[in-house]
């Protein structure tokens, strides 16, 4: 038996095993002559729709027939691992840019650089695609977070918009209300929670290999804080963004901390009036700190890569960037398209003005990120439902994110 | 196939020895009836031997993101074992396994029987309700699930606001997000699930039981609790072991309640040994670690899997 063969029943071993996560079979179809097959997860809309069409626009393009792959976000990674293994990986991958390095750590990957036209990024998207040094994924669009707050709710206060802590905090407070809360956010144990976090923990001049630091402690005794003042539903450690999303449009939350991909949903609510700005910083003058989301286009190597490098080129054009960016209300890559599109959509000017100070969270950690990311979330779930205080529950997360280190 | 069909006696054959053509009979009849098994061994080892090796191996192995695509893994001699035997999460975990496990049995055996014993009653409309129950088990877990988190949320959750207004709590249950409730949130979950599993087999088990034993005890005098005592009771007996034995295997493994629910949270509050398996090997991606909780899970079952074999055979001697 080869190694190959026996690395993807391995695969389909460990994923009988450990969940089911669906059919594990060594039989693929073949992929029809001039067709890519696309892997992504935008099962939401409107990015479902948007890729779609932008595929479309590329295929015909450059003269081929694109098919997509849609699944939950969940499965994107296994499923990639489980086609690595049986060397059936599809021609073009969208996937969430923290997991970008261990895919490119495979060695599947195509490194991209001179192979595809990136002039004019923002430094820190092609950094987000960066592994060891080598660029193997590039966004269209990026997005980052920023705090919505209901317009309506803040006249009535009479109250502005919080630009520090502590005016978040007292703000939070104040407009809390036997049904409404100050401030929604996602504290869920995923990476979701991790994301939403970080805001707080770099802004403070934390940092993800030094969680156990004072200014790391220092954020999330001042995060936990916001659930201790009862401005913050304790339920938001089971909220996904868009559970916060919800409950913002149905008026249980103030303000709420969330990403730009919410516009077009949030707009298409009537009746409700809201406003975005920056998240708030620690001390007036300070800049927010976001980590930079979004989804990277990754090209792993094969006999179609020159095609799919070639409608990957297409769909990064700055005219696709611009439509995509708009469709899905995302920060496109570029400073000049995104200027552009500010004017049409001014609701995205937070996130714009976040881009060039955004964090990809994988810089600094890289394949052992998701590993971190993990400690860092139960320390949040510690530390807001009192199990541990903030500072024992960084030092167990730092404690472990270290042994993960260790083990790679 | 007359040659092949093994006939029950042949006493005149008896004395002589058979002849070269007999025993050819005799053992083409033996290959044909171990044709029957060849599928299911086939079966079984294709979708339950080479996992579980594969699994086994792979625990001792240094497996990561990179193996599945170049296959090269190298073995790491006990290091996964030590790994989660030293981390604080594999007592808390198998901990509330052995939580989960016993506390969902009890619940759903007990609610199971109670209603099954209910059930047995004719009134109008009985079995139709006796079939609406049916329902926790033919819905997906994932819906299930999902309507457990909408029910159980503290600010708006349906169980909140019940006991609210019946004043049996002052403040909203943080079902889901205090690490105090959670084990019960989705251990009521799980409950719910598993009842009508309980309820059909032990009902099933109610059926056999002869009606003429309690005119007998009626006549001695026998209330409905001496009735259930010494007659359902102990004539249920081995239908109850195999309910609890099938249900423990069922619940110690038990995953996607729990993912759905909580994903093991909050602060590890839920995490099971499945639970953390699958975070060790999909969220971490340190696949062997994940292996590893996994084989201790397997070694789980087993033990109780041979329990029930065991049960299952004394009680057929018996017969």
């Amino acid at each position: 038996m080869s190694t190959r063969i026996r690395a993807a029943t391995a695969a389909c071993a460990a994923f009988a095993l450990s969940a089911t996560l669906g059919g594990c079979g060594l039989i693929t179809a073949e992929t029809p002559p001039n067709t890519l097959t696309v892997a992504d997860y935008y099962t939401a809309e409107p990015g479902n729709t948007a890729l779609t069409e932008i595929l479309k626009t590329c295929g015909r393009a450059t003269g081929v027939h694109v098919v997509r792959e849609v699944m939950p976000r969940a499965q994107l990674v296994p499923k990639l691992l489980r086609d690595g293994a049986a060397r059936t990986l599809p021609d073009l991958v969208l996937s969430d840019n923290p997991d970008l390095p261990k895919l490119a750590s495979t060695g599947a990957l195509l490194p991209l650089k001179g192979r595809t036209d990136t002039a004019g990024f923002y430094k820190s998207v092609l950094e987000a695609g960066t592994y060891d040094g080598e660029l193997y994924g590039v966004a269209p669009g990026v997005n980052g977070l920023a705090l919505f707050y209901d317009k309506a709710v803040f006249k009535k206060a009479g109250l502005e918009p919080p630009t520090t802590w502590k005016e978040l905090r007292d703000t939070a407070a104040e407009l809390t209300e036997r049904h409404r809360y100050g401030l929604a956010l996602s504290a869920v144990g995923t990476e979701e929670g991790s994301w939403q976090y970080e805001p707080f923990l770099w802004g403070n001049g934390g940092d993800l290999d030094g969680l156990g630091s004072k200014a790391s402690v220092d954020s999330l005794t001042y995060w936990s804080g916001l659930f201790g003042d009862g401005s913050v539903s304790k339920s938001a450690l089971n909220w996904q963004q868009s559970d916060v999303a919800e409950q913002f449009i149905g008026g249980h939350a103030a303000m709420m901390v969330n990403g730009s991909w919410q516009l077009a949903a949030l707009d298409a609510e009537k009746g409700l009036d809201y406003g975005v700005v920056p998240l708030p910083v620690p001390e007036r003058g300070d800049t927010p700190v976001t980590p930079l989301g979004g989804e990277v286009w990754a090209v792993p190597k094969g006999e179609r890569q020159d095609k799919a490098t070639e409608v990957l080129d297409c769909v990064l054009s700055p005219r696709n960037m611009y439509d995509w960016a708009r469709l899905r209300a995302d920060v496109p890559a570029r400073p000049d398209v995104a200027k552009r599109l500010v004017k049409r959509q001014p609701d995205l000017a937070p996130f714009v003005a976040g881009v060039p100070a955004a964090r990809a969270r994988t810089t600094e950690l890289g394949t052992v990120y998701p590993a971190v990311s993990e400690a860092l979330y139960t320390a949040l779930h510690q530390s807001v439902t009192g199990t541990l205080s903030p500072a024992r529950a960084l030092k167990a997360a730092q404690r472990d994110a270290r042994s993960a280190v260790d083990d790679h | 196939m007359t040659t092949v069909v093994d006939r029950p006696a042949a006493p005149a054959a008896a004395p002589t020895p058979p002849t070269p053509d007999a025993r050819a009979a005799a053992r083409r009849t033996r290959l044909a009836r171990m044709s029957f098994y060849v599928p299911s061994v086939l079966y079984l080892l294709l979708f339950f031997g080479y996992p579980i090796t594969a699994n086994v191996v792979m625990s001792f192995q240094d497996y990561t993101v990179t193996s599945f695509y170049d296959g090269d893994a190298p073995f790491n001699g006990l290091a996964n074992y030590t790994a989660i035997f030293t981390d604080d999460l594999f007592g808390a975990s198998l901990w509330h396994t052995v939580v989960f496990t016993v506390a969902s049995l009890v619940a759903q055996f007990a609610l199971g029987l109670a209603l099954a014993l209910y059930f047995r009653r004719r009134f109008p409309l009985g079995s139709v309700l006796r079939a609406l129950l049916l329902l926790p088990w033919l819905l997906p877990l994932l819906v299930s699930g999902t309507v457990f988190r909408w029910l159980l949320d503290q600010d708006y959750g349906v169980v909140n606001q019940v006991l609210l207004s019946l004043h049996l709590v002052s403040d909203p249950v943080p079902w889901l997000v205090s690490p105090d409730h959670a084990m019960a949130a989705v251990v009521i979950a799980n409950v719910w699930i598993g009842i009508p599993f309980n309820m059909v087999i032990l009902y099933g088990g109610l059926q056999s039981v002869p009606p003429q034993l309690y005119e007998a005890a009626s006549l001695d005098g026998a209330g409905a609790w001496g009735k259930f005592r010494h007659i359902t009771w102990p004539l249920l007996r081995p239908v109850s072991a195999v309910v609890l034995m099938l249900g423990l295997i069922y619940t110690v493994k038990a995953f996607d309640v729990v993912m759905v629910l909580t994903q093991g949270g909050p602060a590890d509050a839920t995490q099971l040994l499945s639970t953390w398996s699958y975070q060790l090997s999909f969220t971490n991606l340190q696949f062997g670690q994940g292996a590893a909780v996994s084989n201790v899970l397997i070694v789980i079952a087993m033990v109780f899997a041979l329990v029930y074999l065991r049960a299952v055979r004394a009680e057929q001697s018996e017969r």
